[in-house]
């Protein structure tokens, strides 16, 4: 059975290395988090797997697809999420969510069941038929989200979803993304708060210089790290400063 | 120097702000381009200078104007008055819905109230230093023809520029007390369009009206109603008040003193009334987006439709939607008034009048397709939901260009189809030049596209001037031969020809031919 991701040697540079021969796996159903310092190609690497950046050397494989060689394929099983919730403002919720659908090519009805559900679910209901420009920061990252969901994606990337984002909405997008992976759903999350990261990953990957320089449970970081009890905080700031020594 | 808090201080922040968003948008936000633009603004200016000599030169000599001077001169200025009020009303609306350092301003322990008699101040001064920089060469070619007595139009432009914020000022609050901050926006940015375009087209509507016979492209020359014997037997006599703003561009001392007085004292009256609530107002309109003052629609059902589709019709609820682009289609459709006027006036006649539209068809049609062109490519402001659906990057594209070229068969259609009862022949030429004009300048904003936000679009022709250039050109290149080619003259090849090496040379000088 293929993973989830598989991503092996994969190289990006801008003015610098960006990602440097990166190999990365991630099950099915599993909640995978990638932590790094600033500037250390987490983001960078998860825009390659979506298909918005074109990598300079490497491969990455979708459920077996090769995301380079066949990107429709490939996208047609992944969501992306970035920081910043980019939707339409002139539109809805509703039609946005009816857009993302089309683009995916869902049908049409079941599309607005989903939409509705997740709509419900979300608690966008008041504002399901309000232009999105009159909505808050957190209630565009969950139009965001819905927008993902509504295709249903097998694997959804998500970089620093919960910026912004007030403990009320945090809770709850926290609750869809668990959902999603106890339904058999793979969720690939970028974040800076490393209490997310502790509570909700199945496995963390800690990247430095665009290199994944350990990874696991908590408790095989921790060993990684020569901390037995120690914080998911020291244990990532003892990995990184020993990886800066290096 | 000046202490912080004070007037002078805020002046001098503003004035500083004022300067680098304009120095900005004319560079494109490059360093390296500052020189550049330098350069390109002393060869403009000394073009401008010469295009002056020939239009105002032989003017230089005049001293006791006749009345048909003066209703001239009051006409451009008129003219000048109108397009600054046009401009102070764009400005006055972006200070009200311009979030940016009001939180700043309103937390800080200052008068909010001198804080914004200020930025209005330097809004009025901004308004009036570009009208003077484009009276400037006309100013300098009489004053050196005619004597330094000229250059008190200088002070005539000053006191209609302070006239034009004054009236844009109050006419904003107006409007915001009266309709409040949700329509403010659309409506002043209609009526910016408006009042931009509304002294010209009315001269041409006139000129074409009170035409006894047949309209030609005489009667669309926009002074020429002004010398008609009709408009100087309503022009009150040469002693009368309403000469004065001429008599003060003229150099008549008096007349520019209290021309200039009245005029600074009525903005000064201005911002005083309007800065005692612009706080108000400021903060109900930034807090729109909290309010969410949309009407409730009734959720419908979801429509079945291929990627491609659900592009196209996004892409046209997002046109739909743009207050800013209703109103510029607005203004061009205004400029189409006196073309569809001459061609109804004109009917059963055929001919000439019909060859006169043509070319102001394809020139607008392409001028719009540029600009939508802009919003549905370069303007996308889901850039990755789109990147990352399942759908080749190619048919994203098709989508767009289909969006837009579908939009311009749906606004352009009822002008083809009327032209077509006046001449099939006319129509054809019409068509086919639309068509192309806006195929080219969609062309031109695909090779130049880059990711932008929707709410940028007042800048777009800052972020490559050789697409603007040459989406300009494209337009004039491709309504000429649609007009020669509408008129039956085999001349028409030399500019469709001219066209194809504007496309094909901004092709070779985009990035995309990299």
């Amino acid at each position: 059975m293929s993973p989830a991701l598989s991503i092996r040697g994969l190289v990006k540079h801008f003015d610098r290395p960006a990602v440097d021969g990166l190999d990365l796996t991630v099950q099915k159903a599993e909640f995978y988090t990638l932590l790094g310092p600033n500037g250390a190609g987490k983001t960078t690497t998860l825009r390659m797997v979506a298909g918005l950046l074109r990598p300079d050397a490497g491969t990455i494989h979708i459920h077996g697809i090769d995301a380079l060689k066949d990107p429709v394929a490939a996208k047609r099983c992944v969501a992306w999420i970035s920081d910043e919730p980019m939707i339409y403002d002139k539109l809805n919720p509703l039609e946005y969510l009816e857009f993302v659908a089309g683009l995916w090519g869902i049908d049409a009805r079941e599309a607005q069941a989903r939409a509705h559900e997740l709509i419900g679910w979300l608690g966008l209901g008041a504002q399901a038929t309000q232009r999105c420009e009159g909505l808050s920061k957190g209630m565009r990252q969950k139009v965001a989200l819905a927008g993902a969901l509504v295709h249903d994606p097998s694997v959804i990337i998500l970089d620093e979803p919960l910026t912004g984002l007030d403990a009320g909405s945090a809770r709850q997008v926290k609750g869809v993304l668990r959902e999603r992976v106890k339904n058999g759903g793979t969720v690939i999350m970028t974040t800076h708060i490393l209490e997310v990261a502790e509570r909700m990953a199945d496995r963390i990957g800690v990247i430095a210089a665009g290199r994944l320089i350990a990874q696991g449970t908590l408790t095989e970081l921790r060993d990684q790290a020569g901390r037995g009890a120690a914080s998911l905080e020291d244990t990532f700031l003892a990995l990184v400063a020993e990886q800066a020594a290096a | 120097m000046s202490y912080p808090g004070t007037l002078i201080w805020f002046a001098h922040h503003e004035s500083r702000l004022a300067w680098r968003d304009w120095l900005a948008m004319m560079t494109a936000g490059g360093r390296w381009r500052t020189r550049s633009v330098a350069i390109v603004c002393i060869i403009v200016l000394a073009a401008m200078h010469l295009l002056a000599l020939s239009m105002v030169g032989r003017f230089a000599g005049v001293i006791e104007p006749d009345r048909t001077a003066l209703v001239v001169i009051t006409g451009c200025a008129l003219l000048a008055w109108s397009l600054m009020v046009s401009q102070a009303l764009e400005s006055v609306t972006r200070g009200f819905y311009t979030r940016s350092d009001l939180d700043l301003i309103l937390s800080s322990p200052v008068a909010a109230r001198k804080v914004f008699a200020v930025r209005m101040a330097t809004m009025a001064l901004s308004i009036t230093a570009m009208a003077l920089l484009l009276a400037a060469p006309f100013i300098n070619v009489l004053s050196i023809g005619g004597g330094a007595r000229w250059l008190a139009a200088y002070g005539a432009v000053v006191a209609i520029g302070a006239v034009a914020a004054a009236v844009a000022l109050t006419l904003t609050v107006a409007l915001f007390r009266a309709i409040g901050p949700l329509r403010t926006r659309l409506v002043a940015q209609i009526l910016a369009a408006v009042i931009g375009a509304a002294f010209i087209i009315g001269l041409q509507v006139v000129a074409i009206v009170s035409a006894d016979t047949t309209p030609t492209g005489a009667a669309l020359s926009r002074y020429a109603v002004l010398g008609t014997d009709a408009v100087l037997a309503l022009a009150p006599d040469v002693d009368s008040i309403v000469w004065w703003p001429a008599r003060a561009i003229l150099g008549h001392v008096g007349a520019l003193a209290i021309f200039l007085g009245v005029s600074l004292a009525v903005l000064a009256v201005a911002i005083l009334m309007v800065a005692r609530n612009f706080a108000d107002h400021v903060i109900a309109a930034s807090s729109l987006a909290q309010s969410a003052p949309q009407p409730i629609r009734v959720a419908r059902a979801f429509r079945q439709a291929s990627p491609k589709r659900m592009l196209r019709r996004k892409e046209w609820t997002l046109l739909r939607r743009d207050p800013w682009l209703i109103s510029q289609t607005l203004m061009q459709l205004l400029y189409l008034l006196p073309p569809a006027l001459l061609l109804w006036r004109s009917f059963g006649s055929g001919g000439e009048a019909a060859t006169l539209i043509v070319p102001v068809l394809v020139m607008a049609a392409g001028q719009l397709a540029g600009g939508l062109a802009w919003l549905a490519i370069s303007g996308e402001d889901a850039p990755d939901l789109v990147a990352t659906a399942p759908v080749r990057a190619r048919e994203i594209v098709a989508a767009k260009i289909e969006a837009v070229l579908g939009a311009i068969v749906f606004a352009f259609a009822p002008f083809v189809l009327a032209l077509a009862f006046v001449s099939a022949w006319h129509a054809l030429s019409a068509a086919i030049g639309v068509l192309t004009a806006a195929a080219a300048a969609t062309a031109i904003q695909l090779w130049f596209r880059a990711q932008a936000r929707r709410s940028h679009f007042r800048r777009r022709q800052t972020s490559s001037r050789v697409a603007t250039v040459a989406e300009a050109f494209s337009s004039i290149a491709w309504a000429a031969t649609a007009a020669l080619a509408a008129a039956g003259s085999s001349l028409a090849l030399i500019p469709g020809v001219f066209g194809l090496l504007v496309l094909a040379g901004t092709r070779r000088l985009s990035p995309r031919s990299t």
